[in-house]
């Protein structure tokens, strides 16, 4: 069995998941998700609410299981061996899975000890944990009482009591304060230089892009676009080319020539001053910016700004990711 | 078990950040003891910290004892000195099977709160969770039935049975109130939210804690309503209590009150352990 395991692992991959299927009512929450996730990265779904992250991880970390397709987890298969899987990952859900009516050290007591540590030992690791996070001062206190971002701590403090081999973060840092969120991402950060796999979920794409060695874009269960963050950007081209007029009068004639030129849409924005466009090349803008001096139309300011993940977002999907309406909690 | 929690300082002191978030290794999984006393101890905890969770142990008792004592004393029995003898033993398995249905909604609000989802993707063995929490609902009940028998007996009750009798009375009701809760704990998945798990619960016990032989004798009953009645658990229980507190309780009897709470735990166990595997 030992052997076995080994085989199977020495693929190097965390999570592997072909057609994942999860339908609630006539909705496909997860629509037939591939997913090839090797250990030790940072992996990041990224989409709006009601995307189907949640659910994918839910079923990833044997809360629910799938109505289609088949994954495993660090070889072990996802509907057979879920009790080898459970002791290889850790989830911090999107709201605190803590008890809140108890004090800090008492939750991570109560995990440690859950966990298989004894009275003592729990006791020693629930400290250690507290001091590591910043929240000593906060121990003794109800973490119903804790702010945001305390809370946020201690609850994925209660995720490594036993330092998994496979965490899920579903949206870490989602309502958190900017410091707050820089806290987490520390953390994360220190997990994985120790050898965790983390799968977080994120609708920040400045999150994912900070973080994950590999972005999932997922939209209406499904996953539209995959890579790392520089493939993604590079997917959509260079960038936006923000072209400022000093005359509202020339907008017109610039909008024309720099869509001849650069081949796409230019958006105008109400301002009358104001142009923007995906640029594919920068050689390109350079020649577009020169024929806008030639047709003597004057420029207070530009910029070529590569694409954020907001834009990668906007050329898949045709919407902007803060623009999906909001839809219902999976739980 | 009492664990004393203590601010540990040397842990404190000598751990570096990154150290403490890589060092957890991993022991064995816990014992199915001990996960179950982890969640005993949890559920202590939560006594200590919310303790208005206990009214429905301590002033609920109280006052339905004072209430139907002197509201239906005079009407039914004549006397409320009389009654007393006769309502005090099925009085007490009503306020008791009531307050069962609590177990359901703590274990709905921790399914609504996220820890639920924390719990089940732990290498323990499962039913802890609930029976660990059972456990000390029996200490809650033992603390309403001593709260209640102590007015009573200050009110005038004197049970025949003796003290023996009226421990005996109290560990039947303990055994079956254990067992009655597993329904709760299968509800407490099922429903959606608090409210329509509070409405489900009072449609199931309302009607059951009144039309059985807790107030009034049966075969004062149309004979329709007395089948019901007898087969009625709150009635097979109430007849076991009155009959060990009086000093003329049968091993039949509480035999019965036996079999009762087997069947339900034998129904009821597994489901919410199914329930609570499969809820998504």
């Amino acid at each position: 069995m030992e052997t076995r395991n080994v085989e199977r692992q020495a693929n190097g991959l965390a999570v592997e998941a072909a057609g994942l299927v999860k339908i609630y009512g006539k909705e496909r929450a997860v629509d037939g998700v591939d997913l090839v996730i090797p250990r030790g990265t940072v992996y990041g779904f990224l989409g709006p609410n009601g995307a189907g992250k949640t659910t994918t991880i839910r079923m990833l970390a044997t809360l629910i299981q799938p109505d289609g397709g088949s994954a495993t987890i660090f070889g072990h298969d996802l509907k057979t061996e879920s009790a080898a899987i459970k002791s290889r990952i850790s989830l911090t859900g999107q709201y605190a899975s803590i008890d809140e009516d108890l004090t800090g050290i008492e939750n991570l007591v109560l995990i440690s000890r859950l966990m298989g540590y004894t009275v003592k030992e729990a006791k020693l690791r629930a400290a250690e944990l507290l001091s590591a996070f910043g929240l000593e001062q906060a121990a003794k206190r109800q973490v119903k009482k804790y702010s945001g971002g305390m809370r946020r701590r201690i609850d994925i403090a209660a995720s490594i009591v036993v330092t998994p081999d496979l965490l899920f973060l579903d949206e870490p840092t989602t309502g958190l304060d900017p410091r707050s969120r820089n806290q987490v991402w520390e953390i994360v950060r220190a997990l994985v230089q120790t050898g965790t796999t983390v799968l977080l979920t994120t609708q920040n794409l400045e999150e994912a892009d900070q973080l994950a060695d590999r972005i999932a874009v997922i939209n209406q269960g499904k996953i539209i676009a995959e890579g790392t963050s520089s493939e993604l950007k590079a997917s959509v081209g260079t960038g936006t080319l923000n072209v400022q007029l000093l005359d509202s009068a020339d907008q017109p004639q610039a909008a024309a020539i720099l869509e001849r030129k650069l081949g796409v849409p230019v958006h105008t924005s109400t301002d009358g001053v104001t142009l923007s466009a995906q640029a594919k090349d920068s050689s390109i803008v350079a020649e577009a910016l020169g024929e806008l001096g030639k047709e003597k139309i004057a420029i207070s300011d530009f910029s070529l700004g590569r694409p954020s993940l907001d834009e990668v977002f906007l050329t898949l999907t045709g919407q902007s990711a803060s623009d999906q309406p909001t839809e219902e909690e999976n739980s | 078990m009492s664990v004393q929690i203590e601010h540990d300082k040397t842990a404190y002191e000598e751990v570096h950040p990154l150290n403490a978030v890589a060092g957890g290794k991993r022991p064995d999984p816990p014992s199915a003891m001990a996960s179950t006393m982890a969640f005993a101890h949890r559920a202590l905890l939560r006594i200590k910290h919310v303790p208005e969770q206990m009214f429905d142990v301590t002033v609920f008792p109280i006052i339905f004892l004072l209430m139907f004592t002197y509201l239906f004393g005079g009407a039914i029995a004549g006397s409320t000195g009389e009654y007393l003898q006769f309502l005090l033993p099925g009085i007490l398995v009503m306020t008791v099977s009531q307050i069962t249905m609590y177990t359901g909604i703590d274990l709905n609000n921790d399914i609504r709160k996220g820890i639920f989802d924390r719990f089940r993707t732990l290498p323990i063995w499962l039913p802890s969770a609930l029976v660990g929490a059972l456990l000390v609902d029996v200490i809650r009940y033992s603390l309403a039935s001593a709260i209640m028998i102590g007015l009573g007996l200050i009110l005038g009750f004197r049970p025949e049975g003796g003290a023996l009798g009226v421990v005996g009375a109290v560990l039947v009701i303990l055994l079956f109130s254990f067992s009655f809760s597993w329904i709760w704990t299968a509800a407490g998945i099922i429903m959606r939210s608090e409210k329509s798990l509070m409405m489900v619960s009072f449609l199931v016990v309302f009607p059951l804690t009144f039309v059985s032989n807790v107030f009034v004798d049966p075969s004062t009953l149309p004979s329709w309503l007395q089948g019901f009645v007898n087969i009625n658990p709150i009635s097979i229980l109430a007849t076991a209590v009155r009959g060990l507190m009086h000093g003329n309780g049968t091993w039949e009897q509480i035999g019965w009150v036996v079999v009762v709470s087997a069947i339900f735990v034998v129904i009821f166990a597994p489901l919410t352990m199914y329930l609570y595997r499969r809820k998504e």
